[in-house]
């Protein structure tokens, strides 16, 4: 069973997640952006995803502290390289996983 | 905007191969988000019905969390916002390429762009080769993959060993990936380098999300600024505005 007050949270969480999803894709698709704004643009897939990877290799999670030569960061960077050399998304996955699990038996 | 094939299943199957990484590195966190919700009290529908409406993990782990402390309506509904107002760059990102398509389609559209999601068919759609209805599936294919991996989560995670076959480093292992695919030049690799700066920087020094809009944000600036000072004119790459 659920709810109301349940449901009422999950609508409440669901609209505000969605309008940021939803909104500038509306607006800013049905008009000639200047060119400044579609370069700025351009960099933002860069920059979100370095962001978000991150704080997940360089630093602990609880508490947040810096941490450098986690085991995190030591298979990334053979998983990094092979991602630049297959561009292959699913066999990155598998070789960071494999390499991930490795790394637990050995350090 | 033109794809391989347009038979139905041709598009299903494109699509569902782009999909199956991220679904993949959805497994384990959706699991854990089901065990974590079951201990906060919800039962599978619960944790399923979050999934659908929702959609958006992180802040979904933090949602339960704030749950199972007690907290109230208002200030979990603010901190999704918070954390999920990320998707808000993404989306203006994504507008670029998607210049002129149906309102309609972009409001269904919408509603499944996530950060793997966005970074896959981002990348799809700048090699050519990808059309909406292909980066569509990607969205509810992924969708489809959270939906049940939580719900799945709430019956039989608590039997799955936390650490089994390094699958909790699926998603880092993804984003590695599709970072590769960004980078494609030096200007990128300095955004980069920046980002991950500036990201790291906030994390360990402030409480919160807000370090990945605000990384986000000031590295794409910075980029920015050097690009055009380093350029003469011609100011811009050969790819002009606005490529489908």
């Amino acid at each position: 069973m659920i709810s109301r007050d349940y449901l009422l949270l999950i609508v409440g969480m669901a609209l505000v997640t969605y309008i940021p999803r939803w909104l500038p894709l509306f607006v800013l698709s049905q008009r000639r952006m200047p060119r400044w704004l579609t370069d700025w643009l351009d960099l933002i897939p860069v920059a979100i995803l370095s962001a978000l990877i991150a704080p997940a290799l360089f630093a602990a999670s609880e508490p947040r502290t810096l941490e450098l030569f986690r085991p995190e960061l030591l298979v990334a960077i053979p998983t990094f390289v092979f991602a630049l050399k297959t561009r292959s998304l699913g066999g990155t996955v598998l070789v960071g996983m494999a390499l991930f699990w490795l790394a637990g038996k050995v350090l | 905007m033109t794809g391989r094939g347009n038979s139905r299943l041709q598009t299903v199957g494109d699509g569902l191969r782009v999909a199956w990484p991220i679904c993949l590195g959805f497994f384990p966190i959706g699991l854990a988000f089901g065990v974590l919700g079951q201990k906060a009290g919800l039962g599978p529908l619960q944790i399923g019905f979050m999934s659908l409406l929702v959609f958006a993990g992180s802040s979904q782990f933090i949602a339960v969390a704030m749950l199972a402390s007690g907290a109230s309506m208002l200030p979990i509904i603010a901190t999704t916002f918070m954390v999920n107002l990320r998707h808000a760059l993404m989306s203006s990102s994504m507008a670029v390429q998607l210049r002129g398509v149906n309102r309609w389609f972009l409001t269904i559209f919408a509603y499944g762009l996530t950060d793997e999601s966005f970074a896959v068919n981002m990348t799809r759609f700048r090699d050519g080769n990808w059309d909406l209805w292909r980066a569509l599936v990607v969205n509810q294919a992924t969708n489809a993959a959270w939906i049940a991996c939580t719900v799945a989560g709430a019956h039989v995670g608590q039997f799955i060993p936390a650490k089994a076959f390094g699958i909790d480093y699926a998603l880092t292992g993804m984003f590695l990936c599709l970072l590769v695919f960004q980078l494609r030049g030096r200007i990128y690799l300095l955004t980069a380098a920046v980002a991950a700066l500036i990201s790291v920087a906030l994390y360990v020094t402030l409480p919160g999300n807000a370090y990945v809009v605000v990384a986000s944000v000031a590295a794409a600036t910075l980029g920015f600024v050097l690009k055009r000072r380093n350029s003469k004119p011609p100011l811009y790459d050969a790819r002009g505005e606005g490529t489908p």
